[in-house]
């Protein structure tokens, strides 16, 4: 979590071109930002308007809002153990045949991910642990790379029509 | 966004009304579990009527707060319902089987669409 701190004092760096990541010229975002708990909402409206350039129905934008509220959350609630000075890292980018989301986090990482995965509802928490059985049935594609102390990428893959 | 809460109760004790306004999700969920957890204690009623005419999104951490409040009642014989929830609360509410124990008002684009289909 050290790490996330010092992301902070690093030079914010501002790169002119992108022609070699990309040649297609489609839309590319890339945002940091708190692991406080209002910017769950900031991070899946930003999503969801970068997928509404696309004819996606409201139903699927929707579906895109949940799945990237559940990843941002797991990389607060988790990640960061709930934390509100660390950073989280979105990066959107727009393909010709995909809406691709990654979701960073420099927190403590997932020792077993197939675990992680498994709803769970016995806890004694509220919490359901629905967050990536949301995520699969939601988008097309979820990928996990994770470690424990090395922190957590999840990227969410959308086909668009 | 600042969340909402408003309670009122009815019927003889039996039933608090509660409509929330707001997003429900973790920025929202600790407060609106905690002020429900409260005003059923408090109140003493075994039923909980949730208005979610004002609920414009829920995520997982929103369904774990109804999960825990339907564990808080359930031993003493209460239930909860759910009115006016839009689509996309409704599909959630479905996806995660909270629909299976609690009662919950179907939208009415909802059935029209599935019906249309």
């Amino acid at each position: 979590m050290e790490a996330a701190r010092e992301l902070d004092k690093q030079s914010w760096r501002c790169i002119r071109r992108d022609a070699e990541h990309n040649p297609d010229g489609k839309n590319k975002m890339q945002l940091r930002f708190l692991s406080r708990s209002e910017n769950v909402s900031l991070a899946r409206l930003l999503a969801a308007g970068m997928a509404a350039e696309n004819e996606l129905t409201v139903a699927e934008l929707d579906e895109i809002k949940v799945a990237v509220s559940e990843a941002v959350s797991n990389a607060i609630i988790h990640g960061y153990e709930g934390a509100p000075d660390c950073y989280v890292e979105m990066a959107l980018a727009l393909t010709d045949t995909q809406l691709v989301i990654e979701i960073r986090d420099q927190g403590v990482g997932i020792a077993d991910i197939e675990e992680a995965m498994r709803p769970n509802f016995s806890g004694k928490s509220d919490r359901m642990g629905l967050g990536f059985a949301f995520m699969h049935s939601f988008m097309d594609e979820v990928e996990v790379q994770s470690a424990p102390g090395q922190g957590t990428i999840v990227t969410l893959y959308k086909n668009l029509p | 966004m600042k969340a909402e809460i408003k309670i009122k109760q009815y019927l003889n004790k039996s039933w608090l009304w509660v409509r929330l306004s707001a997003e429900l999700d973790m920025a929202v969920a600790d407060t609106f579990r905690d002020t429900l957890s409260n005003a059923m204690a408090s109140s003493g009623c075994r039923n909980l009527w949730l208005d979610f005419s004002r609920v414009s999104f829920i995520d997982s951490s929103g369904l774990g707060v109804l999960l825990g409040r339907y564990r808080q009642l359930q031993p003493l014989g209460g239930k909860i319902l759910i009115t006016n929830p839009n689509e996309q609360v409704y599909r959630l509410l479905v996806a995660s089987g909270l629909h299976r124990i609690m009662e919950i008002e179907q939208p009415q684009s909802y059935r029209l669409r599935r019906e249309g289909s």
